[in-house]
């Protein structure tokens, strides 16, 4: 499936959305009315909620980044149950950013591609589990998405193939309040772009 | 008189729609026993008016948890004059203080008259009267009630002030909408401030409450921006690789607190917003985040896990000596000074359960206000009566409010998504 939203994200990255209108009253909409969002070119599939990057006139140049990495379909490697590589995520212990043993070899499985494939870029992202204060948290995402980078740049991955975001607490994966729901959330996202 | 009448215009014609209906209420789940009975008859009128005046007086008065009010079917009589009052009546209810009104019409502006009463005494403590469009009175009533409320506590009413905070909602197609929105401090006038399909974070308030500045996601990662909030113009103010976070205002307003990890992990810098000039504050290998200032503006309180767990730290403004300012609970976050300085209030946990305490800087000892198990977010009250933060009801998130003697608990529920992130004005 990532393989599949990255493509998409692509798609939708190539469509310039620049629609940044201030709603007339003070405030300040990110993509425009909610309604106008849906014919200014983004689909309402919801599988894309989160992917879609509309930008500021003003800071158009941002997006660079995302337009010329992932121009590759990934291969049927990715979807494999028995390869390594179908795990794009990796979990973690209350309050550690330490890669867990049983995570290395998926970690060293996405840097050996990262090796092989020098073109290709991802985004690692950070993510906390919602105990806690919210800008912490976003300082918790941002260590372990740190300390899957290191661990891939000591593979041979150079850095300029991986950037890192921390979401903190703000995109759960799971919204139960319970530890099965947090040990979901305390995770870095491999994002192939 | 005429510069209030010149603020709530102001307010009202840039900032609220006038229509907008109250989408939050406010529950008292723990009031206090040493509320004040206070007595306010419904105020006379000679018009039908928009608002009822005296409700809103009644809400402000008994949310604040120094007042019990009185409920209005026990009353015996309803004087509206003060010619009319007999004490006696008020005395056997038990009441201490009674409030009684008038409203006339004069040609479509209003004219309200209000008295306050000491039953015991038998004596007018205050009169005060002003005269509003009817544009202008809810903003009266909240008025009437500070004015009431300073008069009765000696402490600032803050029924006039202003909450900024995070909501997020998956609409029916699946998709995820934060939104940075700005209510009255009862909840009325909810207006969008901005909104996102990326988080939007760390709403703070300008000293002077005309902007709000916050961490937005929208392009993917995060950075920093200020808005206006009566023209809706903003701008960025840091968008540097890795965390853009934990916007804090100087008390002077020219100066920003703010967490950059551009260099590696986390720290604090201090932005000078006239010259755009950064100077970074704390340099440590582990996390350093959530600035806030001291009220005098010397020094800065932050949270860092230098210690192995999060613990609040302080750090002269200018820079410094690091003091480390927790030392009870295995978690101490978020740290923010009440305007006086007397308190810090935090995010506490020991062995789990995430609470709201107080710190009193004379003693250094710590309350836990809360009993919640995800609280977070506190932010006090202008005055410094009341702590806002945000709370969890079944699965959602919600607002509290909780007095900072630990006292008086209330409940702030909205229609619909998770809210989260209060920032009171000041």
């Amino acid at each position: 499936m990532k393989y599949i939203k990255s493509l998409l994200l692509l798609v939708f990255v190539s469509v310039v959305i620049t629609g940044c209108s201030s709603d007339g009253e003070g405030g300040f909409n990110l993509f425009g009315s909610e309604d106008e969002a849906a014919t200014t070119g983004y689909k309402d599939d919801p599988s894309l909620s989160g992917t879609e990057s509309p930008g500021l006139s003003s800071d158009a140049g941002f997006d660079q980044g995302y337009d010329d990495g992932g121009s590759k379909l990934l291969g049927p490697e990715f979807s494999d149950p028995n390869n390594p590589l179908s795990h794009q995520t990796i979990y973690f212990m209350y309050d550690s950013s330490q890669v867990r043993d049983e995570f290395i070899s998926v970690v060293q499985a996405h840097a050996q591609y990262l090796v092989a494939n020098p073109g290709q870029r991802i985004i690692l992202e950070g993510h906390a589990d919602e105990r806690g204060s919210r800008e912490y948290n976003i300082a918790l995402g941002e260590q372990r998405a740190k300390s899957v980078l290191l661990m891939m740049e000591v593979q041979g991955v150079s850095p300029g193939q991986i950037e890192v975001v921390s979401y903190g607490e703000e995109k759960p994966a799971a919204m139960e309040l319970d530890e099965a729901a947090w040990q979901l959330n305390r995770r870095v996202e491999v994002v192939y772009q | 008189m005429t510069f209030f009448k010149s603020y709530i215009l102001v307010i009202l014609s840039c900032l609220f729609s006038l229509n907008a209906n109250a989408e939050l209420t406010i529950e008292i789940t723990q009031g206090t026993d040493s509320a004040v009975p206070i007595a306010i008859v419904p105020f006379s009128s000679s018009a039908r008016l928009p608002v009822n005046i005296v409700d809103i007086i009644k809400s402000d008065l008994s949310h604040s948890g120094y007042f019990k009010v009185l409920d209005e079917r026990k009353m015996l009589a309803r004087p509206s004059q003060a010619g009319k009052v007999r004490f006696r009546n008020w005395q056997a209810l038990g009441q201490d203080y009674l409030v009684i009104g008038q409203v006339r019409d004069e040609r479509g502006r209003f004219k309200i008259n209000f008295q306050l009463f000491d039953v015991y005494k038998g004596e007018q403590l205050m009169g005060y009267h002003m005269t509003v469009g009817a544009r202008e009175l809810r903003r009266s009533a909240h008025h009437i009630s500070n004015i009431i409320y300073e008069k009765l506590t000696g402490l600032k009413g803050a029924f006039n002030t202003r909450i900024a905070y995070i909501t997020s909602f998956r609409k029916k197609n699946g998709r995820q909408i934060y939104k940075l929105e700005v209510a009255d401090a009862d909840g009325f006038n909810p207006k969008t401030i901005a909104s996102s399909r990326e988080p939007l974070m760390s709403p703070a308030w300008s000293p002077d409450g005309k902007k709000i500045a916050y961490v937005s996601f929208e392009k993917k990662s995060s950075a920093i921006f200020i808005q206006d909030l009566a023209t809706g113009k903003r701008s960025q103010v840091t968008k540097f690789r890795g965390i853009n976070g934990a916007p804090a205002w100087s008390p002077n307003g020219g100066q920003l607190a703010l967490t950059l990890s551009k260099d590696g992990s986390p720290d604090i810098y201090v932005l000078t917003l006239a010259n755009q000039s950064l100077r970074k504050l704390t340099k440590s290998y582990g996390i350093d985040t959530e600035p806030s200032w001291s009220p005098d503006g010397r020094n800065i309180v932050f949270t860092s896990d230098r210690g192995g767990k999060p613990q609040l730290y302080l750090i002269p403004s200018s820079g410094g000596r690091v003091k480390r300012l927790t030392f009870d609970g295995d978690y101490n976050a978020k740290g923010s000074f009440s305007r006086d300085g007397k308190h810090l209030t935090m995010v506490h946990a020991n062995r789990g359960d995430y609470r709201i305490a107080v710190m009193d800087m004379a003693t250094r000892s710590i309350d836990i206000l809360t009993r919640g198990k995800l609280d977070e977010s506190p932010s006090f009250a202008p005055n410094g009566s009341m702590i806002l933060y945000s709370t969890k009801f079944g699965k959602t998130s919600a607002l509290a409010a909780v007095s900072t003697d630990g006292r008086m608990h209330q409940r702030l529920a909205f229609s619909r998504g998770k809210v989260r992130e209060p920032a009171w004005s000041p």
